[in-house]
């Protein structure tokens, strides 16, 4: 009964302090001054530079230093919809059928040396990104693949010509990594960035002790007058959740911006009340259940029916939402995306019927029929314990309830992904982890490996490439839904290509004194800081 | 004794050189490639193009034979490389975490030692008695207990007893700050780490100083002493304890040396950033220069260690001469 109470307090002081979170936060006017102390929750990233880099570890480090072309809008980043000019000075509307886009750039924008920010910067920048010259890596290459070319016609002008229209493209030019670097630094010496950091964002750079501390100070030429609001801030390095746990509730620092697992939030909650506030949102990552269709019994789409049939999707993800940072039952497309699948039309595709024991006896009679009653395999899932061992554990035991026997190896992330590259395993728990909520892109994920390097399922397949491509070329958002949902349903459906596992769900505990900052789909949007402000 | 040292350091040359190879091995027998856990561990598409520029860049696109001839060169140039994983220089990245390995090395030592040798002579020369009894115990205890867990606890019990105290959580800053930039500060940040690792060190250290003496305390020349009457202060600390410290000296010194590199979950409980930590980093990250390094540093401290420990000998002992 105690034990009830206390829940029920824990409980009541998390939706107060949500509440607390969003409303109040928009009626105040916000304050100047004070350092801001959060922690990144990782070891030392491996470079400075966002362009080659991929891990949130780098974003955290140094989105505060940076400005980007377009992002998605800070007072709005719930929003997959929602881009605003950071550089340009209004969003474009397409020209050319879809395939010209013309950025008009901001007047005055300084570099944190005091040189002129141009069209120039912004155009190589992004050439850089697209087609980067020999011997410079970009990640960010394969997002791009719609752009043509590149056009800097005058100092101010910035003109991007697809080779075909597609939504996809804005949300790929909002990608929070594509910072604006000094196009004479850049072309000097392309890896300058790596260990150096001079931008134009809202902090400029004031010191770095490696996997210790970053350190920034106002920007007091910044472009977006009046911001940002902060004297400074102070990253804090730590890779430990322990760490980061105790620090907020003693006030060591007043957040993290990636994402805590439940019983952490509890903790905070049940400890400091009304001194932290309380954010959650779906995030744009998930867990899939992938198996390889190299290995036999695999290879038959009946077995693989069979493994996503077991699992009760409903019943299994407010139970594990009380324990892992996993949330909403989804299908391929993020679940706050227009795009994605209605609770409806998820029901009528494999693994996600409202009626478990009927999927569940249908799943024996797969097995039978394929001759794989009693299956024995091996679960290949990585080293991390949020989500993917609790997500791997639960799908060991739903399957355990159609007579499977299923062990799970646990690799780090260095052999996991060898095993992945090299289709070493049975079936893996994978994941699929996105920035800005692109469906369009993100889907690829399935698309076989000829196409889609990160695809571990070991099977080629025209008719799903085509059915991709049509989606892909869609520009009506009505009709590119039903493409959406055609190829969905295939992946899913007919092929059972992959099995997704409850999207996950982003929680952040934050001092209450922390304002201005909103969360986002993804811990890698809106880490610039510019509209951050203390209230102390 | 010059002589004698010299000839240990060049005997260390071969063990250095089996260091050498046999972790150049091992960390290329490890499945897994740096670029790939760089471009796609966060989850970002892992462009085969962009893996193929990051393996020319780190050196990988090479015959394994030319990677090594590069490291061991290297090594024997003073010349680590760099990072895989950070493009810094390997020098940097060890320089800038070294002082606080070092400084909790030195804290913790000098904890144990002010622990252990006190209470492990006293629990000898007062054998099976209650203090005896009491000293045992703890030492077990501290034996027993790992580090991490000890110094979670520690954490939670700062927090805990300065909330009931002051209505307000406090626990030790999580940003270092080293000693001569701020004395304070530093202290407030290694003084917990430092009592939690010194506490297991202690425990093993006390139990060698109690066996030890017992053992020194049933010679003959201990005997003898008494017999002419000698102040047993005097007998304890000249003629016994001195002889004893032999065993003693060479826990506290290959203790030491695994301090420098070994407090890899301790270093993350109180997010200090010193050389364990970094030492999970490399290997999870695959960074083969910074894992090298590191161990070849390790095999180097220890090496030294245990010289100056056989020098030690030679002092506490005059019997033992150089050949």
């Amino acid at each position: 009964m105690k034990k009830h109470i206390r829940g029920m307090a824990v409980g009541l002081s998390m939706a107060l302090s949500a509440a607390l979170a969003t409303a109040p936060a928009l009626a105040q006017t916000p304050k100047r001054g004070g350092t801001l102390t959060y922690m990144i929750p990782a070891d030392a990233p491996p470079s400075l530079d966002g362009h080659k880099e991929n891990t949130f570890a780098t974003l955290h480090a140094t989105a505060p230093f940076y400005s980007t072309l377009i992002y998605v809008n800070p007072e709005n980043p719930s929003s997959t919809t929602d881009f605003v000019c950071d550089l340009c000075t209004e969003m474009p509307k397409p020209t050319d059928d879809g395939k010209t886009y013309t950025f008009k750039i901001r007047k005055g924008v300084k570099f944190h040396d005091g040189t002129p920010l141009t069209a120039a910067d912004v155009a190589k920048n992004w050439e850089y990104i697209i087609h980067p010259p020999k011997g410079v890596s970009s990640a960010r290459e394969s997002y791009m693949v719609m752009v043509d070319k590149i056009e800097n016609p005058d100092p101010e002008t910035v003109v991007f010509k697809l080779k075909f229209a597609t939504s996809a493209f804005i949300p790929a030019l909002a990608d929070p990594f594509a910072y604006i670097y000094k196009k004479d630094q850049l072309e000097k010496d392309p890896h300058w960035f790596e260990k150096n950091i001079m931008g134009s964002g809202p902090f400029k750079f004031v010191s770095y002790d490696i996997g210790q501390s970053i350190k920034g100070e106002r920007n007091p030429d910044y472009y977006h007058k009046g911001q940002p609001y902060l004297d400074g801030f102070v990253a804090i390095f730590a890779a430990k959740q322990s760490v980061r746990v105790d620090a907020i509730r003693a006030d060591r620092a007043a957040t993290e911006f990636r994402g805590m697992p439940p019983s952490a939030r509890d903790q905070l909650v049940k400890e400091l009340g009304d001194k932290v506030n309380v954010q959650t949102s779906d995030w744009n990552c998930v867990n899939l259940i992938t198996p390889n269709q190299k290995k036999k019994p695999f290879d038959d789409v009946r077995v693989r029916r069979a493994l996503a049939l077991a699992i009760d999707k409903w019943k299994g993800a407010p139970a594990l939402s009380k324990i892992a940072t996993v949330h909403t039952v989804g299908g391929l497309v993020f679940p706050g995306s227009p795009l994605a699948a209605t609770k409806a039309e998820l029901e009528k595709m494999v693994g996600y019927g409202p009626d478990i024991e009927k999927s569940r006896a249908e799943a024996r009679k797969l097995l039978k029929e394929a001759g794989a009653e009693g299956l024995k395999f091996e679960l290949m899932n990585r080293n991390v314990d949020q989500p993917y061992k609790f997500v791997g554990t639960w799908a060991i035991d739903e399957w355990s309830k159609i007579g499977l026997h299923v062990t799970q190896k646990v690799l780090p992330t260095g052999p996991f992904y060898d095993a992945l590259r090299h289709g070493t395993f049975e079936v893996t728990v994978e994941f699929n982890c996105q920035n800005v909520v692109n469906p369009v892109l993100d889907v690829a994920k399935v698309l076989p490996r000829s196409v889609y390097p990160e695809n571990y399922g070991g099977y080629e397949d025209p008719k799903l490439i085509e059915l991709y491509n049509a989606m892909l070329h869609e520009i009506d958002p009505a009709k590119q839904r039903e493409k959406m949902r055609a190829f969905e349903v295939y992946a899913l459906d007919t092929k059972v290509d992959t099995i997704m596992t409850p999207w996950w769900n982003r929680i952040l505990v934050q001092r209450s004194y922390l304002k201005g900052w909103k969360i986002s789909p993804s811990h890698y949007l809106n880490l610039n800081l510019a509209n951050v402000w203390l209230d102390k | 004794m010059y002589r004698y040292i010299l000839n240990r350091l060049l005997f260390a040359v071969p063990t250095l050189i089996g260091a050498a190879a046999l972790v150049f091995v091992l960390m290329r027998l490890i499945p897994g490639d740096i670029c790939v856990v760089r471009l796609g561990g966060g989850g970002g598409v892992v462009d085969p193009k962009a893996v193929a520029a990051c393996h020319a860049q780190l050196g990988l696109d090479r015959s394994l034979f030319l990677q090594f001839v590069d490291f061991v060169v290297g090594f024997g140039r003073g010349d680590f490389g760099i990072s895989m994983w950070s493009g810094k220089p390997v020098v940097v990245e060890i320089g800038s975490r070294i002082a606080i390995s070092l400084e909790i090395a030195i804290l913790s030592t000098v904890v144990a030692v002010m622990i252990a040798i006190p209470l492990g002579t006293l629990s000898a020369l007062r054998q099976n008695s209650w203090l005896d009894h009491i000293v045992r115990t703890v030492a077990i205890a501290g034996i027993a207990t790992p580090s991490f867990w000890l110094g979670i606890m520690s954490i939670l019990l700062v927090l805990e007893v300065s909330q009931l105290a002051t209505g307000a959580p406090w626990m030790p800053p999580i940003d270092y700050v080293p000693l001569w930039v701020d004395p304070l500060h530093n202290l407030s940040i290694v003084i917990l780490p430092a009592i939690t690792i010194g506490y297991r060190y202690s425990a093993v250290t006390m139990r060698m100083t109690r066996s030890a003496m017992l053992e020194v305390l049933r010679e003959d020349y201990i005997r003898t002493a008494r017999a002419k009457g000698l102040l047993e202060q005097l007998i304890v600390n000249r003629h016994a304890l001195k002889n004893a410290m032999l065993p003693v000296v060479t826990l506290v010194g290959i203790e030491f040396a695994f301090l420098i590199g070994g407090l890899v979950v301790t270093e993350q409980v109180f997010n200090l950033n010193g050389i364990g930590r970094l030492f999970v980093q490399a290997v999870q990250n695959q960074d083969y220069t910074l894992t090298q390094a590191l161990v070849m540093l390790t095999v180097t401290i220890f090496v030294l260690t245990n010289l100056v420990v056989d020098v030690l000998y030679a002092w506490l002992d005059p019997r033992i001469r150089f050949g």
